[in-house]
């Protein structure tokens, strides 16, 4: 089957993003594909490129990014709501003047509208929300 | 199919005032909403969500439940942490052809309200036939 997810919760603050995580991992472990995740509302912080949680935690950002490397995950963060929670990219960086970007490849900021497809595309969208 | 349903299936009920709706909406999504229009972002994210299946061509239908319903309270302002307010984009609703707007039953009456006291036409949805109506949209989107 192939599944997208949908994450709303800021990692850390709440349990959305680790059980979005560990379904996601068990999604691939049964064989099933995991094509695209979404990142929306305060989901968006997962892809924060500067998280540094201590070491002893488990580090969300970097077992998205394993995701993708691993299965050809796409992480996606909704550009709207990332923008204003001062998730940038270089690219958005540099247009909105900011000295410096902290959202980096492979999350990617997109609209809106690759959350409506995911949802129209996949077998299953699962929302994850605090 | 009688001619009710056949108009459902295309989408064209329209909401009525009072009273319940007579067939359960159809669409390709349904976002619902459950949070107030101030206080945090999940109902302006919510209804940005709407407004882009619309705009992509999908047939959007919406679920005021909890206190989503005060979205569509009348006369309401911006607020006073100047943030923009969800009243606009209602009134927009239309436009993008959003025309679906159902309301949880329970969610207006626990809060002493009616259908008429909204802003705009809705169609109440008894507690029962909520099930028909998520199985009724391919999509469901809960914020």
């Amino acid at each position: 089957m192939r599944y997208a997810l949908l994450v709303q919760g800021a990692p850390y603050s709440s349990q959305a993003s680790h059980s979005a995580l560990r379904f996601a991992q068990a999604v691939v472990a049964r064989g099933h594909r995991l094509d695209t995740v979404f990142f929306y509302h305060d989901g968006v912080y997962n892809a924060a490129r500067l998280a540094a949680p201590p070491q002893d935690e488990p580090h969300l950002g970097d077992a998205w990014r394993a995701l993708h490397n691993e299965h050809g995950t796409e992480l996606l963060v909704c550009i709207a709501a990332a923008l204003r929670r001062g998730l940038l990219d270089e690219r958005e960086a540099s247009r909105h003047g900011k000295p410096g970007h902290s959202v980096e490849p492979p999350f990617e900021l997109t609209g809106l509208g690759q959350l409506v497809e995911a949802g129209l595309s996949h077998d299953r969208l699962i929302t994850f929300s605090p | 199919m009688n001619e009710t349903e056949s108009a459902i299936d295309k989408g064209e009920v329209e909401g009525k005032v009072e009273g319940k709706v007579e067939g359960i909406a159809k669409g390709d999504l349904l976002v619902i909403l459950r949070h107030s229009p101030h206080g945090s972002s999940w109902l302006r994210e919510g209804l940005d969500a709407a407004l882009v299946a619309a705009a992509f061509g999908q047939q959007v239908s919406l679920l005021f439940a909890g206190d989503g319903v005060l979205a569509l309270m009348p006369h309401q302002q911006a607020g006073a942490l100047g943030q923009k307010g969800t009243h606009g984009v209602i009134d927009m609703l239309a436009m993008y052809d959003i025309e679906t707007l159902l309301v949880d039953a329970h969610a207006l009456t626990s809060r002493g309200l009616s259908a008429e006291d909204l802003m705009l036409p809705v169609s109440v949805v008894e507690g029962d036939a909520l099930p028909k109506l998520l199985d009724r949209h391919p999509l469901v989107l809960n914020f």
